[in-house]
């Protein structure tokens, strides 16, 4: 497994060196900056040297590295590198140089206690924050073995997600579906690919150990309802109540979404959701990524783009793009960009938009048109013209596609809706469930 | 080289020579003191001391002696930062750490369980003999101790004794101990203890690893109450059992199958790993289709990670399309490109499109390749370009589909997709004889832009092998023999082959310029094989012409496109790796990493393979330490011999490929156009030399040596690591 955890600034700088096993030599640092820092050549996350690999990645202004000997599980790896990041902004809230450099005895601290001989142990924020902390160790746990003991026990145990004596005056739950929506298209107007990546982000403020039940209009799953003995109840999604769950019963009955694969929080009893389909877990405490998604099948795509764009000879482009949002008129998008692809030797533009601000981005080569509201149904147009300056090699522009970014609530593109949120605790206290939608472009590409 | 020492806080500028420095942090941190009760001076120096430790050059190793004198103070987080420091520096300073030694030992019997573990920790990470020595005993008891965060701490530290001093422990009970403790009640202790005795097995010759059905049951079943980091140690320790019976590799197949839906990308690859290795031991066909059809949706998910952990999940789908073609089957969309990918990512997306495309979607990855055909990156657009020459090759009845469409790029002119172009034009025309010459006279005309000697040599074959259909063949020889003298030694072989050509189809024009080159070739040259082919073609013309153009202009051997297969030995080892590093450079495990250990499927009643494949499976590849290049024959042969009667697959694959080697090379340009065939193609390749036998591994190596440059420099760099 893991050698040492090494992390640099940009320059090269050597800020943490962290050593796990013999073999990994102080020198290391010095292999890695040469061989991979300082080598515009190197664009592999992945270099062996030898029987020494070192694996990388790059976060904000820091490079954090793992090195290993020998034929490692490279997945593991990763995992981790990218866990040991969640951590350093679940900590100092942004992991780059400076927070590095003003907690070193803290990161040092962290490394020495989530890898032990180089194997990840237990990595979950909650409790590692019980004893570590940026004010330094808690002076109670120094002199009381029993609070050492429900450390221990929290960081070895089967919930280790979750502190046992957790509690709200009031229980509340926010459950956010959160869509990246994936297209791209041919210059032909063929969709070459649409699909969903989904994303249920949870925030928990529940009491004790509630253990809960999620329902979604999980096509698998209605199935098994519909084929079982009157098990689909319908009453199960008045509890559901809250915000924006509250019309999504009748909707649900009328819909239904092929999920093509599900991944979930290590809380989520997956035993259980292979069998029968159910998502049934007991929360950490917070905020946390219950599960993520996908589906390809039926997307709905917010935005068609219609592309225009002519190069007259070589001195001229001409452009002329027309957006329509396909969504219900009740329903607005905001943040709406689009960045239209000039060639490279573009010496000016001039641009007219039917809503919106454009404006030429020379260092990104793109014209960036922005708007800021975009209602259901209504449709923008751009037209613009780049002037082209004359170039000595004459090469073909690669015309890369156009893109778009945006975000829209209330509003998935796979059409999923939560059904139900049922929170089950011995004390038996009622809580108030909340849930919210939200569209967001992935890789939203239009070629032309 | 290094970088002037960095100052940790704002605080008052301290003096900068190293010297200054550690005076003053010592001066604060023996300052204070009797009132400084909570100790707070201390920690604040020792604080600064830690944050100089890697940032100034070892200078603090001055400060060894005040930090042991630091340990004793009661408070945990001066006791803490102490420790960092020890692990840090005993190494260099043995004696000095030796008088931490006593405080350590007193601390592993501490009332408060963390402290306990930290002691432990701690001493088993120090190198120095006396720390080694005083730690079993403590260690046997802790390993018995109430707290399950202790007996964890002590699973792990068995593991780190024997990298001290393997022998002791040995010598000593303690991996029995280990063992026992499968028995645990707590699922983070066993998984500690998997995880501990998984990697002292594969340091050790002597030890070896068996997990019978019932404890492999019984790892299963607490799977669901692990961490997810101790989910894949338990997985990969699974690793380790044995089916006997398909039933019973079924049924924990199934068991293992949810964990597919875990977020971590380590429990899902390895949860993959050993569902493929289960499958090796289930017999009907039916259970395989079902088991294979729940990997296919993972691997897609894991997509929308961050970008590492896709390429890693590619170059595994790679491998398990190898090995069960039908999971990914319907997914080719899924594989293409964003724009913003790295480059690494679209690669390896490049070559799953590759491998995925069929007579049915052909038409809609052409499209997609000749979009990436007319992106920036140069590396990228040429392997899109010479996956199109390959599907050409790959799939007979879209040939003419996919040859417009590289002459449609031909006549773009940027010159590296000429010069891609013009050498998978080559392998059609050698593909499908006297079928598409049509189109020879389209790609002459580019002759002028090719400047790489792979491109120039596939245009001097085309010249070549059609010298009576190209009017002035002749001019367009006697312009490249000109400068015959500064050609690289492939396109030497080239002209030389294509000049005999030439000569036999049409002697008039020819017969000036044969002996021409043959002197040169035989004379003038320091290539012994340019030399020998130049000779073997001179007494071949002047002993019996017939017989000459018999050989020369005869009946070639077919070529396919899917000459980066891995071999059935590879590809198993490679399986049974699943999420590992090798499978990043698709490589034997061994060929990669030295010391590794190998695997290899055990035989059982169970397994579903002719038992003949496998009785050998002990036998082991010896790479030759300087060449990566393992299937040199000289060692690979001698081998072989040595082994007697295990003709194993891979030694008769080596022989196989000896063979065609051998004959590729008597038969004109042969072993160019075979290494011609992939997707990476020469101009990337020389990994281990060249030669046809690296056709083996090509998809692979170019692969590699696109981003590894350094690993491919070979013993030079690796040389550096060798501690």
């Amino acid at each position: 497994m893991l050698s040492g955890i090494l992390i640099f600034n940009q320059k090269g700088e050597n800020l943490i060196f962290r050593a796990y096993r013999n073999d990994c030599r102080p020198r290391l640092a010095d292999i890695f900056r040469i061989q991979v820092i300082s080598n515009p050549q190197v664009r592999s996350p992945i270099l062996t040297l030898g029987s020494t690999t070192f694996s990388h990645v790059k976060h904000e202004n820091i490079y954090i590295v793992a090195v290993t000997k020998s034929n490692a599980n490279a997945a593991l790896v990763f995992e981790f590198l990218y866990r040991l990041v969640l951590l350093g902004k679940s900590y100092f809230g942004k992991f780059d140089e400076e927070a590095v450099k003003n907690n070193f005895v803290l990161i040092y601290e962290l490394l020495d206690e989530i890898l032990d001989f180089g194997y990840p142990q237990n990595t979950e924020t909650d409790t590692l924050k019980m004893y570590i902390t940026t004010e330094g160790v808690k002076s109670a746990i120094t002199n009381n073995p029993t609070d050492s003991a429900r450390i221990t026990q929290q960081a070895t145990g089967a919930l280790s997600w979750r502190r046992a004596d957790v509690k709200y005056r009031k229980n509340e739950a926010f459950v956010d579906v959160i869509e990246d929506v994936n297209l791209l298209m041919s210059a032909t107007g063929t969709v070459l690919r649409a699909d969903v990546n989904g994303q249920i982000v949870m925030r928990a403020y529940l009491s004790g150990t509630p253990e809960c039940k999620f329902g979604l209009n999980d096509r698998l799953l209605l199935d098994n309802d519909a084929a079982g003995p009157g098990s689909a109840n319908p009453s199960s999604g008045g509890r559901s109540g809250g915000g924006g769950g509250g019309g999504s019963k009748t909707r649900a009955a009328a819909g239904s979404v092929t999920l093509e694969d599900c991944q979930f929080h290590q809380c989520v009893k997956l035993g259980r959701f292979d069998a029968d389909r159910i998502i049934s877990f007991v929360p950490p405490d917070g905020e946390f990524e219950l599960m993520r998604y996908r589906a390809t099948e039926n997307v709905n795509l917010p935005f068609k783009v219609h592309p225009i764009v002519r190069e007259i000879g070589t001195t001229k482009v001409e452009y002329s793009v027309a957006i329509k949002a396909n969504y219900s008129s009740k329903l607005f998008a905001t943040n709406v960009v689009i960045r239209i692809p000039t060639p490279l030797n573009t010496a000016k533009t001039t641009e007219r938009t039917s809503q919106g601000r454009a404006k030429y981005e020379p260092e990104q080569n793109n014209i960036v048109w922005k708007i800021a509201r975009f209602s259901g149904g209504a449709e923008y147009v751009l037209t613009a013209e780049a002037t082209l300056s004359a170039m000595t090699n004459q090469k073909a522009w690669s015309r890369p596609p156009l893109s778009l970014s945006f975000s829209l609530l209330m509003f998935t593109s796979s059409g999923l809706l939560v059904r139900y949120l049922k929170v089950f605790e011995k004390s038996n206290y009622s809580s108030v469930k909340w849930v919210r939608y939200m569209t967001r472009a992935g890789s939203y590409e239009i070629r032309f | 080289m290094f970088i002037a020492p960095h100052i940790y806080t704002s605080s008052p500028p301290w003096v900068r020579t190293p010297q200054g420095k550690v005076a003053e942090l010592r001066q604060e941190l023996n300052s204070g003191g009797k009132k400084d009760k909570n100790y707070s001076a201390k920690k604040i120096a020792l604080k600064k001391i830690v944050a100089n430790m890697t940032m100034s050059n070892n200078d603090m190793i001055a400060l060894f002696p005040d930090i042991i004198d630091c340990m004793n103070l009661p408070s945990l987080e001066i006791k803490k930062m102490c420790f960092l420091f020890l692990v840090n520096y005993s190494r260099m300073k043995p004696e000095i750490a030796l008088k931490a030694l006593p405080i350590l030992v007193n601390d592993m019997e501490a009332t408060n369980p963390l402290v306990r573990a930290l002691a432990l920790r701690t001493i088993a990470y120090i190198h120095v003999r006396e720390y080694v020595e005083a730690t079993v005993q403590p260690l046997k008891s802790l390993m018995g101790d109430l707290d399950p965060y202790v007996r964890k701490t002590a699973a792990f530290c068995v593991a780190k004794l024997y990298e001290h001093d393997r022998k002791m422990v040995e010598a000593s009970d303690l991996i029995d101990r280990l063992n026992a403790m499968l028995k645990d009640e707590n699922p983070t202790v066993v998984s500690s203890v998997l995880a501990s005795l998984v990697d002292i097995w594969g340091r050790s010759e002597t030890i070896s690893l068996t997990i019978d059905y019932s404890s492999a049951s019984k790892l299963v079943s607490i799977l669901p109450d692990c961490s997810e980091w101790g989910q894949s140690y338990i997985l990969e320790a699974l690793m380790s059992y044995v089916p006997q019976d398909s039933a019973e590799a079924l049924l924990l197949a199934e068991r293992i199958a949810p964990r597919l839906s875990h977020q971590n990308s380590a429990v899902v690859l390895t949860s993959i790993r050993v569902i493929l290795y289960l499958m090796n031991y289930i017999g009907e066909e039916r259970h395989l289709t079902s088991l294979s059809k729940k990997l296919s949706p993972p691997l897609v998910t894991l997509l929308s990670k961050p970008p590492e952990v896709q390429y890693l999940v590619l170059r595994n789908a790679i491998l398990i399309l190898q090995k069960r073609p039908e999971v990914l089957r319907n997914d080719i969309r899924v594989f293409f490109c964003n724009y913003n990918d790295p480059i690494y990512v679209k690669v390896t997306k490049l070559e799953l499109i590759f491998m995925l495309t069929t007579k049915e979607n052909i038409s809609v990855v052409l499209a997609e390749l000749r979009e990436y055909a007319t992106e920036i990156d140069v590396h990228f657009v040429r392997k899109a370009v010479r996956a199109i020459g390959k599907l050409a090759i790959k799939i007979e009845s879209a040939a003419k589909q996919c040859i417009d469409c590289l002459l449609d790029l031909v006549n773009a002119k940027i010159p590296y997709i000429v010069q891609e172009a013009t050498v998978v034009i080559r392998n059609i025309f050698r593909k499908y004889p006297n079928q598409y010459e049509s189109i020879i006279g389209q790609v002459i005309q580019n002759i002028d832009d090719l400047d790489e000697p792979e491109a120039k040599a596939a245009v001097i074959w085309i010249i070549g092998q059609y010298a009576d259909r190209i009017e002035n063949s002749a001019d367009l020889l006697q312009d490249y023999l000109a400068t015959f003298h500064d050609e690289t030694i492939e396109v030497q072989l080239a002209l030389l082959t294509a000049t005999v050509k030439l000569f036999i189809q049409r002697p008039t024009k020819g017969q000036q310029l044969v002996p021409q080159v043959l002197k040169w070739c035989t004379e003038e040259t320091d290539d012994p094989d340019l030399r020998d082919r130049g000779y073997m073609y001179w007494r071949l013309l002047s002993s019996d012409p017939t017989t000459a153009r018999q050989v020369v202009m005869g009946q070639k051997p077919p070529i396919s496109a899917e000459s980066e297969k891995l071999d059935d030995r590879t590809l198993e080892e490679l399986c049974l790796n699943v999420g590992t590093l090798a499978t990043v450079y698709l490589k034997p495990v061994q060929q990669v990493f030295r010391s590794a250990r190998t695997r290899r499927l055990q035989y059982s009643p169970a397994l579903q393979k002719p038992v003949e494949d496998y009785s050998s499976s002990n036998w082991q590849f010896q790479t030759p330490p300087a060449g990566p290049n393992p299937v040199t024959s000289p060692t690979a042969a001698s081998a072989a011999a040595v082994n007697g009667s295990a003709t194993t697959a891979a030694g008769n694959t080596s022989a196989a490929v000896n063979a065609a080697d051998n004959y590729f090379n008597s038969v004109a340009v042969g072993t160019q156009q075979m290494a011609a065939l992939d997707l990476g193609g020469r101009e990337d390749g020389g990994f281990g030399g060249g030669g046809a036998l690296q056709t083996q591994y090509v998809v692979n190596q170019s692969q590699q040596q696109a981003y590894q440059p350094h690993l491919a420099g070979g013993a030079a760099t690796g040389e550096l690591l060798l501690l």
